[in-house]
C-alpha cells in the first residue's frame, strides 16, 4: 500500500549519494529531471489535473449537489454525456451532474493525498531527525516505538476508527497520517545520523545553539531532497488507500465525494447501462496516479544518478 | 542471531498488549453496543444478555478477564453477533481460507512479478521492457474492487468458465479469481522493484567482471545477479503479506469466500467486540512474525548485515 | 408405487444414466398443477449476510426466519396468502374470555431422528427462549405474546417453569395469556415459537445448531453449513408431509455484494436474488418473467425529534407539515427506488390485513398544490430565502437510504429553501444516536411483527419504546388502547392516522416492496404473503 521498505532504503542511499554531490545538487537534479521525458509529461498532466480539480467548478454548468428530478432514475437514457445539456460527463443515478462531481472528487482525492503526505512528512521528519540527532537511549526508545507501531495492522485500526467515530475528512487525514509517518521517520533518522557528524552541525553544537534550533535550521533543510521524493511517492498510495476506504462505504460524507467514492458508485452501476459513471472518475484516478508515479520516479532518478 | 530472534520476540509481547488495549479502548469508547437493534431491547432482556457476555462488569475487569482467557486457554470468547459460535470457531473456519488464497496470491505475485521484472531489466528499453512496465503500472493503478466484479462478469457470466464465488472447500476453480484479484497489484509492485534492482545490480563491478570474463549472460543472471536483486524484493514481502491479509476484505466481499476479511468488516460494523479483537490480534501476530521472517531471510541472503 | 418413490426412482436412474437426459422430465408431474417437474429440484438463493443465529430461541433476523421455517415447523403455518393453516398443530380452541388457547398436535409429526414431536417440545422451547440463562435477544417476543408471567421470567424474578405454557399430554398444548390478543394464533408462525429437541440441546450445548448435530422437525434438515459462505438444507424423510414436498435441496449462499449476486443470478448460479436499488426498471424490461416486486410489510419514514434536544424550529407542527408536503413521494417511488414501492401518506402499510387506508387530505392533492401549501406554511412560520431553515438529517449507511436522503434534501432546498446537512452513520452508532434523541430528523423503518395495523400504529403511543420522535398525544393513546379490545378498530386507526398526519411527528415516505429476481422455473412463490414468509416445501421447479 505504501512506498515499501525497498524504496525507503533506496532513498536512504540516494540522499546519501546526493549529499556527496555538494552544492550543485539542486541544479544537477533539475537538469536531470527535465531530461526525463516521462516525468516532465507527467508533471504537466499533474498540473492540468490540479487545475481541473480546483478550477473546473467554473466550467461546470451545474452545481455538484443539484438534483435534476427529471433525470433521476432515468440517467441511462437521458443522463448521457452531452454538450447540449451541459452535463459533459452525463449524470449519476440521482440526476446530479457528473462533471461537477468529478471535479470535486478529483479535488478531494488530491487533498487527501497531499495532506496525508504532508502529515507524514512533518511528523516523520521531525520525529526521525530528533531521534537521529540525540542518538543513544533516546534514539533506541523512539525507534523501538516505531517498530512496535509498525507491527499494528493499521488498516484494521483505521476501519475501526472510521466506524466508531464516524467518517469525516478529518478522521481520514488523521488515520492516514498516523500510518504513513512511520516510514518517513526511519528515513529521516538514517539521514540525520550521517548529517549530524558534518562540520557545520558540530560547529553549531560547539557554539551552544539550542538542539531544537540545530534540528530545525541545520538538519531538516538537508533532509529536504529525500523527503520530497518520498512524499511524491506517498501521495498516490494515499489516493489508492482512500479509494479502498470509500469502497467500504467509509469515505467522505454526501453530498461531498471523492474519486474513490465515484468509482465505487460507478462500479455498482456498470451493468445498468451507465458506463460513464465508472469511466470518467476511473480515468482521472488512473491518470493522477500514473502521473505521480512517474514524477516520483523522475525525482528519485534525478537525485540518485547511480541508476543512469 | 538466536539472541536477536529472542529479542525480537520479546518486543512482540508488549506490542500485542498495546494492540489489545488500543482496540479494546477504541471499542469501549464507541457509541452503540453490539446489542442495539432497530427495535431497542427491553431493559430486562438487555441486562440478561450483558450479564451473559460479562459486559456488566467494570472496564478493567473485562480487559483483565479477556487477556487472561486468551493467554491461559487461548480462548477468544464467544461472538456477540453470531450467537451460535465462538471467535475460535470463526477464526478456525475463516483463517485457513484466507491463508490458502493468500498463499497462492503470494506465489503468483512473486513468481510473475520477479520474472516480469527480470525480463524487463535484461531487455531494457525494448518492447518487452515497455510492455512489462505498462502491465505493472496498469495493474497497480486499477483498484481491485473494480477488477474483481469485472472478473465475475467476464469469467462467469460471459465465458461461463468459473463459478462466480464461494469457496467450495478450496476447489481450484473457486480460487482462480480471488488469486488474480489479490495478486495483481502486488505483482506489479514486485515487478517494478525487481526491474530497478536488477538494473542497479547489472551495473555493479562484480557483474561487469563476470561479463568481462566471458561468462554466458544466462549464467551471470542466475548465478550472480539474481541473489542481490532479490534483497529489496524480500524486504517488500512483509508489507505485501500484510496487504494481502487486508486485501482479503475485498476478496471476501466480492467472491464470498468466507475468509477473515469479511468477518472483520462485518464485526466492525456490528460492534462484535470479541471477533474484532480476535482477528486484530491474529493479524498483528502474523505481521510481527512475518516481519521477523523477512529480516532473517534478509540476513541470510546479505552477509553484510549483522545483528 | 407412491408418487414420491416414483420420482425418486426416476431421479436415481437419471443420476446413473446422464443428468442431461431430457426425456426423464416427462415422467414426473405435479399432482395438482400437472406441470412437468424438472429433474433437479434444487432451490438456490442469496442472503446478504450470515444470520446471527439459527437456533429458533435465539434467532433474530428475517433471513434467519427463512432458514428456520424450512428446518423447523411451528404450531401453525401460513399459506401463500398469509392465512393460517395447520402446522404441527391440527387446530386450536380458544376459551370464552380469549385468554386460554389449547392446541391439538398431529400424531404423525416427527423429528429428523425419528422421535415424535410432542407438546413438551414446545413447552421446553418457549420456556428456554424466555429464560435469562439463554439470554436471547428475541425473548421479548415471548413477552409480546402476552404469555402469563413472561415479563417476570425474563426479568429473572420467576422461574421459567412458571411461564404460561403447559403440555397437558403429548398431543395437547395449553397456553395462558394475560390479555386477549386477536392476533395470537398468527404469532405461532413466528420462529421464536418453534419447537426444540431437548435431548439434542442437552447433548451438544450451544453447538447443537451445527450440521450433523441439529435435529429438526421441518421439511428439511441441515446437511452442510459453512457460515458466511453456504448452507445446504436437504429433504427430511421423517417430515409428516414428505410426500407433498418437491424441492429436494435448498442452498443458501451468502453474497455481500448485491451487484455481484445479480451477475451470478444472470449466469444461472442462483434462483433468487435481490434487485439492487434503481435497477428494477431495466431488469423488468429485459426479464419480465423474472423481476418481481411484491408489497412487503414495512413502512419507510423520517422521524422528527420532538424533545428539547431537537431542532427548535421543528417544534412547530406547521413547519413539520410543510416539510412533509414538500416531499414529492411519486418521484422517490418512481425515480429513486423504482421498484414497485407505493408512496406513503399514512404510517400503516396499505396492504395490511383488514386495514383501509383513510383519506388524508394531503394524499389527494397534486404535488404543485402541496408545494404551494408548504411554501405558504413556511412563510407563515417566518422562514424565507434570507432566513432559511437549517436541518440535520441522519440516516444509516446504505445506497438506498442515501439516494432517498439526497432527493429529499434537494426537494426541501428547491421548494422551501431549506438547507439540509446530511450525515450517514454506521448502523449501531445510528441506533444509539436515534434512540437517545440525539438528532433532528432521522430515517426510520418499521416492519410488521404480525399482519394487523396496530403493529405500526402502536409506535405512536407515548409509552412505546420505539417512539423515537417522543410524540405524545393523549387522544392517540386513548384511541390505541380502545382499539385493542374493539371488535372493529378501523375507526380508531383512521382517527390516529389523521391526527398523526396533522401533527406530523413522523413523515411517512413510502411503503416497502420486496424486489427480487426469481427464476421463472420456480413455481409457488407466495407473492400475496404480506410478510413474505415463504416455505421451500411449497415450491417446485417445472421442467424447462
Amino acid at each position: 500500500m505504501f512506498p515499501n521498505k525497498a524504496t525507503v532504503e533506496a532513498l536512504e542511499d540516494a540522499a546519501h549519494m546526493a549529499e556527496v554531490q555538494g552544492r550543485s545538487l539542486w541544479g544537477d537534479a533539475r537538469e536531470r529531471f527535465f531530461k526525463n521525458r516521462a516525468a516532465v509529461v507527467s508533471l504537466v498532466v499533474l498540473i492540468c489535473i490540479a487545475a481541473f480539480g480546483f478550477l473546473g467548478e467554473f466550467v461546470a454548468q451545474w452545481e455538484r449537489d443539484f438534483v435534476d428530478f427529471s433525470l433521476m432514475g432515468a440517467n441511462a437514457t437521458q443522463g448521457v454525456p452531452s454538450f447540449e445539456t451541459g452535463h459533459y460527463f452525463g449524470t449519476d443515478a440521482s440526476g446530479r451532474d457528473l462533471f461537477a462531481r468529478v471535479v470535486q472528487g478529483t479535488r478531494i482525492s488530491l487533498m487527501v493525498g497531499v495532506v496525508g503526505a504532508l502529515v507524514a512528512v512533518v511528523v516523520g521528519t521531525l520525529y526521525g531527525a530528533t531521534a537521529g540527532y540525540f542518538g543513544g537511549r533516546i534514539d533506541g526508545i523512539m525507534m523501538r516505538t516505531v517498530d512496535v507501531l509498525m507491527s499494528i495492522p493499521f488498516m484494521f485500526v483505521l476501519i475501526l476508527m472510521l466506524v466508531i467515530f464516524g467518517r469525516s475528512l478529518f478522521m481520514l487525514f488523521l488515520g492516514i497520517g498516523l500510518i504513513s509517518w512511520l516510514d518517513m521517520a526511519r528515513i529521516a533518522r538514517g539521514q540525520t545520523l550521517t548529517i549530524k557528524n558534518k562540520e557545520f552541525v558540530e560547529v553549531a553544537f560547539a557554539t551552544g545553539v539550542h538542539p531544537l534550533k540545530i534540528i530545525l535550521r541545520h538538519i531538516v533543510p538537508n533532509l529536504l531532497g529525500i523527503v520530497i521524493v518520498y512524499a511524491t511517492l506517498l501521495v498516490p498510495s494515499m489516493i489508492i488507500f482512500e479509494s479502498f476506504i470509500s469502497f467500504l462505504g467509509l469515505g467522505v460524507q454526501e453530498p461531498n465525494t471523492s474519486l474513490g467514492a465515484l468509482i465505487s458508485e460507478g462500479n455498482k452501476n456498470v451493468g445498468n447501462g451507465t458506463p460513464w459513471q465508472l469511466a470518467f472518475p476511473l480515468f482521472f484516478f488512473v491518470i493522477t496516479i500514473f502521473a505521480f508515479f512517474f514524477v516520483g520516479d523522475g525525482l528519485r532518478d534525478a537525485l540518485d544518478p547511480k541508476d543512469r | 542471531m538466536t539472541a536477536y530472534i529472542i529479542r525480537r520476540l520479546a518486543v512482540a509481547i508488549p506490542t500485542l498488549l498495546i494492540l489489545v488495549i488500543l482496540s479494546f479502548v477504541l471499542m469501549y469508547a464507541a457509541p452503540g453496543g453490539p446489542f442495539n437493534s432497530e427495535r431497542p431491547l427491553p431493559p430486562a432482556v438487555l441486562a440478561n444478555i450483558e450479564a451473559k457476555y460479562g459486559l456488566d462488569q467494570p472496564f478493567w475487569k473485562q480487559i483483565v478477564n479477556y487477556v487472561v482467557g486468551v493467554v491461559t486457554q487461548f480462548d477468544f470468547g464467544p461472538s456477540f453477533q453470531y450467537k451460535d459460535r465462538s471467535v475460535n470457531d470463526i477464526i478456525a473456519q475463516g483463517f485457513p481460507v484466507t491463508l490458502t488464497y493468500g498463499f497462492w496470491s503470494f506465489v503468483v505475485a512473486v513468481g510473475v512479478g520477479v520474472s516480469l521484472g527480470v525480463a524487463a531489466a535484461i531487455k531494457q528499453n525494448s518492447w518487452l521492457d515497455y510492455l512489462a512496465v505498462g502491465i505493472s503500472v496498469g495493474a497497480q493503478v486499477l483498484p481491485n474492487f473494480v477488477l474483481a466484479p469485472l472478473l465475475v462478469i467476464v469469467f462467469t457470466l460471459w465465458l461461463d468458465w468459473l463459478p462466480g464465488g464461494g469457496w467450495n472447500g478450496g476447489a481450484w476453480q473457486n480460487m482462480v479469481m480471488p488469486v488474480i484479484a489479490l495478486s495483481t497489484s502486488y505483482m506489479a509492485s514486485i515487478a517494478r522493484i525487481t526491474r530497478s534492482s536488477m538494473l542497479e545490480v547489472l551495473n555493479t563491478n562484480f557483474i561487469r567482471t563476470a561479463k568481462a570474463k566471458g561468462l554466458p549472460m544466462r549464467r551471470v543472471i542466475w548465478k550472480h545477479a539474481l541473489k542481490p536483486t532479490m534483497l529489496p524484493v524480500i524486504s517488500y514481502l512483509g508489507p505485501a503479506f500484510v496487504g494481502m491479509i487486508t486485501g482479503s476484505v475485498v476478496v471476501d466481499l466480492i467472491f464470498s469466500t468466507g475468509g477473515i476479511g469479511q468477518f472483520f468488516v462485518n464485526s466492525a460494523f456490528n460492534r462484535d467486540y470479541s471477533v474484532i479483537m480476535g482477528i486484530t490480534i491474529l493479524v498483528g501476530s502474523l505481521t510481527i512474525l512475518f516481519n521477523l521472517v523477512v529480516d532473517i531471510l534478509y540476513a541470510w541472503i546479505d552477509p553484510k548485515i549483522r545483528y | 408405487m407412491t408418487f414420491k418413490s416414483k420420482m425418486m426412482a426416476s431421479t436415481a436412474a437419471l443420476l446413473i444414466a446422464s443428468s442431461h437426459a431430457a426425456w426423464a422430465d416427462g415422467h414426473a408431474t405435479h399432482p395438482e398443477t400437472g406441470d412437468a417437474l424438472a429433474t433437479e429440484q434444487v432451490f438456490t438463493y442469496r442472503d446478504l449476510d450470515e444470520s446471527p443465529s439459527i437456533d429458533p430461541g435465539v434467532a433474530e433476523d428475517s433471513a434467519g426466519g427463512d432458514i428456520l421455517r424450512d428446518l423447523f415447523e411451528g404450531l401453525m403455518n401460513q399459506d401463500a396468502d398469509g392465512n393460517l393453516i395447520p402446522g404441527v398443530a391440527t387446530g386450536f380452541e380458544v376459551s370464552d374470555d380469549n385468554l386460554v388457547y389449547t392446541f391439538t398436535l398431529r400424531d404423525n409429526a416427527k423429528w429428523s431422528n425419528g422421535d415424535p414431536v410432542v407438546a413438551g417440545d414446545f413447552e421446553y422451547a418457549w420456556k428456554r427462549a424466555a429464560s435469562p440463562e439463554l439470554a436471547s435477544p428475541y425473548s421479548w417476543f415471548i413477552e409480546l405474546m402476552s404469555l402469563e408471567n413472561a415479563s417476570a421470567v425474563i426479568a429473572g424474578e420467576m422461574d421459567p417453569s412458571e411461564l404460561g405454557v403447559t403440555a397437558i399430554d403429548d398431543s395437547t398444548l395449553e397456553v395462558r395469556l394475560t390479555q386477549p390478543l386477536p392476533y395470537f394464533a398468527q404469532m405461532t408462525t413466528h420462529f421464536t415459537t418453534f419447537p426444540v429437541h431437548k435431548a439434542t440441546v442437552d447433548a451438544h450445548g450451544s453447538e447443537w445448531t451445527q450440521a450433523g448435530n441439529m435435529v429438526s422437525n421441518g421439511a428439511y434438515k441441515l446437511t452442510e453449513f459453512v457460515p458466511q459462505e453456504r448452507m445446504v438444507r436437504e429433504r427430511n424423510e421423517m417430515y409428516w408431509d414428505n410426500e407433498g414436498t418437491f424441492i429436494d435441496k435448498v442452498v443458501r449462499l451468502v453474497i455481500p455484494d448485491e451487484n455481484v449476486a445479480l451477475t451470478r443470478y444472470l449466469a444461472g448460479e442462483l434462483d433468487r436474488t435481490a434487485v439492487p436499488t434503481g435497477q428494477f426498471p431495466r431488469l423488468s424490461e429485459e426479464y419480465p418473467d423474472e423481476a418481481l416486486s411484491v408489497p412487503t410489510a414495512c413502512s419507510y419514514y423520517y422521524t422528527i425529534n420532538l424533545t428539547d434536544t431537537g431542532n427548535p424550529a421543528l417544534m412547530d407542527a406547521d413547519v413539520r407539515k410543510a416539510l412533509s408536503l414538500a416531499i414529492d413521494r411519486d418521484v422517490i417511488v418512481d425515480n429513486v427506488l423504482a421498484g414497485g414501492q407505493k408512496p406513503a401518506y399514512t404510517f400503516t402499510h396499505w396492504a395490511t390485513a383488514g386495514f383501509e387506508t383513510p383519506d388524508i387530505p394531503m394524499a389527494s392533492m397534486s404535488q404543485a398544490d402541496r408545494n404551494a401549501k408548504a411554501a405558504e406554511l413556511m412563510t407563515a412560520a417566518g422562514y424565507s430565502a434570507d432566513n432559511p431553515l437549517e436541518i440535520d438529517l441522519i440516516y444509516n449507511t446504505s445506497e438506498g437510504h442515501k439516494s432517498v436522503a439526497i432527493a429529499v434534501s434537494q426537494m426541501w432546498k428547491q421548494t422551501l429553501g431549506v438547507e439540509t446537512t446530511l450525515a450517514n452513520q454506521e448502523w449501531q452508532t445510528f441506533l444509539e444516536t436515534r434512540g437517545n434523541q440525539d438528532y433532528q430528523v432521522a430515517r426510520a423503518g418499521w416492519c410488521a411483527d404480525y399482519n394487523e395495523a396496530s403493529t405500526f400504529l402502536d409506535l405512536m403511543d407515548s409509552g412505546s419504546g420505539y417512539n423515537d420522535a417522543k410524540y405524545e398525544n393523549a387522544e392517540v393513546d386513548a384511541l390505541l388502547a380502545e382499539a385493542k379490545t374493539a371488535d372493529n378498530p378501523q375507526a380508531n386507526y383512521d382517527r390516529v392516522e389523521e391526527i398523526v398526519a396533522q401533527d406530523t411527528p413522523i413523515i411517512p415516505i413510502y411503503h416497502y416492496a420486496s424486489v427480487n429476481m426469481l427464476n421463472d422455473a420456480l413455481v409457488g412463490w407466495p407473492v400475496n404473503n404480506f410478510q413474505q414468509n415463504w416455505y421451500s416445501k411449497d415450491f417446485y421447479k417445472k421442467a424447462e
